[in-house]
This record gives structure tokens, C-alpha cells and sequence, in this order.
């Protein structure tokens, strides 16, 4: 099936870049591929250009991330006077903790619950503007328009829609007697960050979605035409499995941004006062780090979250294995 | 073929509504003042203060040290969306033009250093990332902002991706010509990437303006305040005010979304098309 190849391919941690230009990247993942047959050889100079990078990187990736993993075993003194090794009690301490089992339960349904509904009303979205001729451009200017707005920018605005002095929002629901208080009530805090969540990353999905949309080719779809008069059943059996790689790219990617991208969502919406708010595991990790000092703690959180990183990754390349079994 | 129902328009208007209303409605009400807002709720309609509220967003000193303009916290994330981007397109050209060009025995091991940086995000890694800035001497300086960011492969593979590209017979003419590996890189390398320097320019300089956590932490002097870390410091004084300055908060929300949504709109067919075509 030669098409599928023109269907995005899923593309890692590239992609949480939050811009478009991350599609020229995709297909870096699969890491081995053919060299320049002609190439230079120097002893020194290819030394040269990476140190740049390579420090970077060692300094502020590799040092923080292996401190993360050491000081999760360490607990560290409240006056900073050293600190004493302490084992898995720090994790033992963090799992066990009723609070952060809630706050993982939440993350759970947060994390579902956003990244099933800004897949489905992408896909939604991109389906429909696929179809129309007249105005397509303009539609599609709109809806992608504010892809690139950053996560407390539109954590503020949605403040200010669900704000409970002059929200709009807020005052439609008031006439059917539901009396938001955001910030107060836990599930009006919860649905609010959903709602702000879901629609800043509706124009990333709506992207991916049209482009894949857009690569099925015509004979396909009018062989579909010819063979099913029912619009919605060749959506379902011919439009959407050709779409699943696209689905399942975007599936690990929309995991993730609800996982971390959306801190600044939550940071700016919970105001400082976490307390009865619902927050995310990311936010957690921040919040008892920063905040509570408390830097075993919070590393070992850091270590956990690593660990569900990893986790996702490993499911995207098995993911692009099966796609390359398939061609 | 297919014949476009009414249904699909509406689903299409429903959608570009819940889009953009938000946006539209910030800056409307950005137009009006706080008491007005505080009044009637959110606005559609242009008011009469713009102005007055951009120039005062803009101009007047406020914060806890009475010394951050807006104007200081639009030029800092000005700062750190250019300096990132810069930063980003030397280092990673660099790097990746030593991992296609050059044959040398670390090569896989580099690569593989670097690819490694992408199963991380920065949010993991939070708090030592912070001890080593303050190890550093790095808070409260413009480098501690800009270069802990560029820790990540991003350009790299884009670039290492654009020179794989590059056909092969351009070396060949080259070094036929007696070109070396630095005039081959600055002559005519540097030169055919053009475009990719441009597109990885403006995706950077975004990613660098739409920062948010890490400039949180790094800045705690009110000089190097950011557009988004002035957010954060907007809603805190909001909570216990009486008429909370609605007005200037969406002024500064649309100020830091300018930026985004206009490189979004006016570049949008060059990266849908880089979507598009990308795997071709």
C-alpha cells in the first residue's frame, strides 16, 4: 500500500515543540538510515562542532537528570546540612500518600478526558473542513489560528470566561441553576481546566487530522463511492483505518501534552492555591520541589514521571515497528 | 462527488467560534475599563480605552519593586525568543553537520547522546535543573534563562534531517574544487539552508517567547520578567482586590499571544504544506 506512506509518521518528544515546523522532523525517529556515502574525516574537527551541543546537553540534561534519580534515595536535611540516604522511602512515602494517589487519579481522567475530546473534535473538525470548497481557507485560518498560544496565556483567558464576577460563561450557566465557583469547587476548577486544556490543543489535532485527510487519494475515495452510498459507514471503514497511523501519532502526543504541557493551564488557574484544586502530577512535582523543599520528594516524583515517559515511548516505537512491518 | 451539506458549514462555524470567541473577547474587553468590565462582564464591542490601557500596560511601573514596564517584560521575552532561537540554530547546525558530514568513531554515540534528550521534558527534571542554575551563579541572568533550554535535540534532527537531504554531489563537487570542511559548511552549506534556517528560526523564536515554567523559576529579580512570568505575577496580585484590573491582565494576555497567533496566520500555508509534503 504505498500511500500509507505519505501518513504522518509518529515522531517522538519532537514533537512537543508546540509549533509545525516539527513535521520535517518526524521520520528522525527511525534512526538508521543510509550515511553520506562521501563524507570528511578530521581527527579533531567533528569534535569541534558538537562540543557546543554535547556540553549543553551534559551540563543541563544529563547532571540534573542523574541528580533527579540520586536525590530520589536521599532525604535531604530542611536547613541544608547534607543529607541521609534513605532507600526507597522516599517512593514507598510518595505511593503510598492518600493525596498523591488522588492527584494520580485525577491526572488519569484529566489526561483521558482532554485527550479524547481534542481528538474527536479535531478529527471532527478536519473531516468537515476536508469537504467544503466555498470558504475553506478561511475556516481553516480560523480554526488554526491560535495553535501557538502559550498554555498560561490561555490558562488566563479561560480564567476569565469561567471568572465568577464576569465570566460569560459562568453567568450562562447560572440560568440553570448551576453556580460555578472556579477556584472554590473542586469540579468546577476540574471542568474548567478541561475545557481551557481541550481547546488550545483542538488546532494541533485539527492539523494532523486535515493533512492526513488530505493524503487519501482520490481513486480511493471513489472507489469508497462506488461500493458504499452510506457516508458514515465509509467514514468508518475506509476513511478512518487508513487514518489510524495519524490517530495513534497523536495519541502518545496528546497524552503527553495533557501530562506536562498543560502546567502552565493549571499553574496559572489554580492561583497559588492549590489546596482544594484540583492539580496534575507535574504540577505536584513542581509544587513540592519548589514550594515545600521537600527535594527527595519531589525527585522521586521526577523518577516516577520518568518512568511513564519512558513507558510512552516505548509504545510509540513499537508503534512505528509495526507500521514499518507493514510496508 | 460529494455535494457540501448545511450541516457541515455549521459544524465548521460551531468550531472556528470556540476557537477563536475566547480570543476575540480578550482583546474587545481589553479595550474597555476595569470598572466597566467589572460592571457589564466581557465585551464584544470596542471600547473607548485602548489606548489608555496599552499605554499604561505598556509604560507603567509596577510589581513588588515598582521597576517592571510592560514594555521591559515584552523586551525580555523579545530576548528569549531571539536569543533561543539563535542559540538553537548554531549549536544544533553545528552538531548535526559534524554527525552527516564527518566519518568518526563516536559518531552513533553522539547521535544517540543527543537523540536521548527528547524522552525527557524539562518538567521531569525540574528541581535539580534549578540547583544547577543557583550551583551556577545562572539565576537572574539572561544566559540562565536562554541556554539550559537549548539541552534538547529539536534542531538537531531537524537540520540533521535537511543535510541528509542535500545530494551528495555538491561534496563531491566541492572537494573536487578544494573545499574543506569549513568553506564547504559556510559557502555553501550554510547558504542552500536558508529556508530551513528561517522556518526553524520562527518555530524557535515561538517556543522560546511561549516559555513559561522555566523563566518562573529562574527569575526571581522583576527585570528579567517575561511576558508569560508577568502573568503569573498579574493574577497574584488579582487575588484580594477589590476591582481586580481585568483590562490590563487581558492586555497583557493579547500582548503575549500577538506574537504567536500573527506567525500562525501569516505563515500558515508554508507549514501546513510543511506537514503535508514532509514525508515525500
Amino acid at each position: 500500500m504505498a500511500y500509507t506512506t505519505s501518513q504522518p509518521q509518529p515522531g517522538g518528544f519532537l514533537s512537543r515543540l508546540g509549533f509545525g515546523g516539527k513535521a520535517r522532523s518526524r521520520k528522525t525517529a527511525v534512526a538508521a538510515e543510509e550515511m553520506k556515502r562521501v563524507q570528511f574525516t578530521s581527527p579533531v574537527l567533528p569534535y569541534l562542532f558538537l562540543f557546543p551541543q554535547l556540553a549543553v546537553i551534559f551540563i543541563f540534561f544529563y547532571w540534573p537528570s542523574v541528580q533527579a534519580v540520586s536525590s530520589s534515595f536521599y532525604l535531604e536535611d530542611p536547613f541544608g546540612f547534607g543529607s541521609t540516604f534513605v532507600g526507597l522511602s522516599n517512593y514507598t512515602d510518595v505511593i503510598f500518600s492518600s493525596e498523591y494517589q488522588s492527584i494520580a487519579l485525577f491526572t488519569a481522567v484529566f489526561t483521558v478526558l482532554v485527550t479524547f475530546l481534542s481528538l474527536s473534535l479535531g478529527l471532527l473538525l478536519a473531516v468537515k473542513a476536508d469537504r467544503v470548497i466555498r470558504g475553506a481557507s478561511t475556516y481553516k485560518t480560523l480554526l488554526i489560528a491560535i495553535y501557538a498560544i502559550a498554555a498560561p496565556v490561555s490558562g488566563l483567558i479561560g480564567m476569565m470566561i469561567f471568572d465568577q464576577h464576569v465570566g460569560p460563561f459562568v453567568k450562562m450557566m447560572s440560568y440553570f441553576g448551576w453556580h460555578m465557583q472556579v477556584g472554590l469547587n473542586y469540579y468546577d476548577t476540574a471542568f474548567a481546566m478541561t475545557v481551557v486544556a481541550v481547546w488550545k490543543q483542538i488546532p494541533y489535532n485539527f492539523i494532523f487530522f486535515l493533512s492526513g485527510l488530505q493524503n487519501v487519494p482520490v481513486s480511493v475515495r471513489e472507489a469508497a463511492m462506488i461500493d458504499c452510498r452510506s457516508g458514515m459507514r465509509r467514514f468508518w471503514t475506509v476513511i478512518l483505518p487508513l487514518l489510524a497511523p495519524t490517530a495513534f501519532f497523536l495519541l502518545t502526543i496528546n497524552v503527553t501534552y495533557a501530562l506536562f504541557d498543560t502546567f502552565g493551564i493549571i499553574d496559572v488557574m489554580v492561583k497559588d492555591k492549590p489546596a482544594n484544586n484540583p492539580v496534575t502530577l507535574v504540577y505536584k512535582v513542581y509544587a513540592d520541589g519548589f514550594r515545600g523543599n521537600d527535594i527527595g520528594g519531589s525527585s522521586a516524583q521526577s523518577v516516577i514521571l520518568m518512568i511513564v515517559v519512558f513507558v510512552l515511548t516505548i509504545f510509540q516505537f513499537r508503534f512505528i515497528e509495526r507500521r514499518v512491518h507493514y510496508n | 462527488m460529494y455535494r457540501t451539506k448545511f450541516s457541515d458549514h455549521l459544524v465548521l462555524i460551531l468550531g472556528s467560534l470556540f476557537l477563536c470567541m475566547p480570543v476575540v473577547v480578550a482583546f474587545m474587553t481589553s479595550t474597555h475599563t476595569a470598572a466597566d468590565i467589572h460592571m457589564n462582564g466581557l465585551s464584544l464591542a470596542w471600547g473607548d480605552n485602548f489606548i489608555a490601557t496599552y499605554e499604561k500596560v505598556l509604560t507603567q511601573k509596577g510589581g513588588f519593586t515598582g521597576d517592571i514596564t510592560g514594555a521591559r517584560m515584552v523586551m525580555n521575552s523579545l530576548i528569549l525568543g531571539v536569543g533561543f532561537a539563535i542559540g538553537k540554530i548554531l549549536l544544533s547546525m553545528m552538531a548535526a553537520y559534524a554527525i552527516v558530514y564527518f566519518r568518526f568513531p563516536m559518531a552513533t554515540l553522539s547521535f544517540w547522546v543527543i537523540f536521548t534528550t527528547l524522552l525527557l521534558p524539562l518538567e521531569v527534571r525540574i528541581m535539580p535543573s534549578y540547583q544547577v542554575m543557583s550551583d551556577l551563579g545562572l539565576l537572574n541572568t539572561y544566559s540562565g534563562l536562554i541556554v539550559p533550554l537549548l539541552a534538547s535535540a529539536t534542531g538537531t534532527f531537524y537540520f540533521r534531517q535537511f543535510f541528509k537531504s542535500v545530494p551528495e554531489e555538491l561534496l563531491e563537487a566541492a572537494r573536487i574544487d578544494g573545499a574543506g570542511p569549513f568553506k564547504f559548511f559556510i559557502d555553501i552549506l550554510v547558504p542552500i539552508s536558508r529556508t530551513m534556517i528561517a522556518a526553524i528560526f520562527i518555530i524557535m523564536f515561538v517556543y522560546g517567547w511561549n516559555q513559561y515554567l522555566w523563566p518562573m523559576m529562574m527569575t526571581t529579580d522583576e527585570s528579567f520578567f517575561t511576558l508569560m512570568r508577568g502573568i503569573k505575577s498579574i493574577l497574584q496580585v488579582w487575588v484580594g482586590s477589590n476591582i481586580p484590573d481585568y483590562n490590563e491582565a487581558f492586555a497583557l494576555a493579547v500582548l503575549a499571544m500577538l506574537p504567536p497567533v500573527a506567525i500562525v496566520v501569516i505563515f500558515q500555508s508554508w507549514f501546513i504544506k510543511g506537514l503535508t509534503e514532509s514525508d515525500k
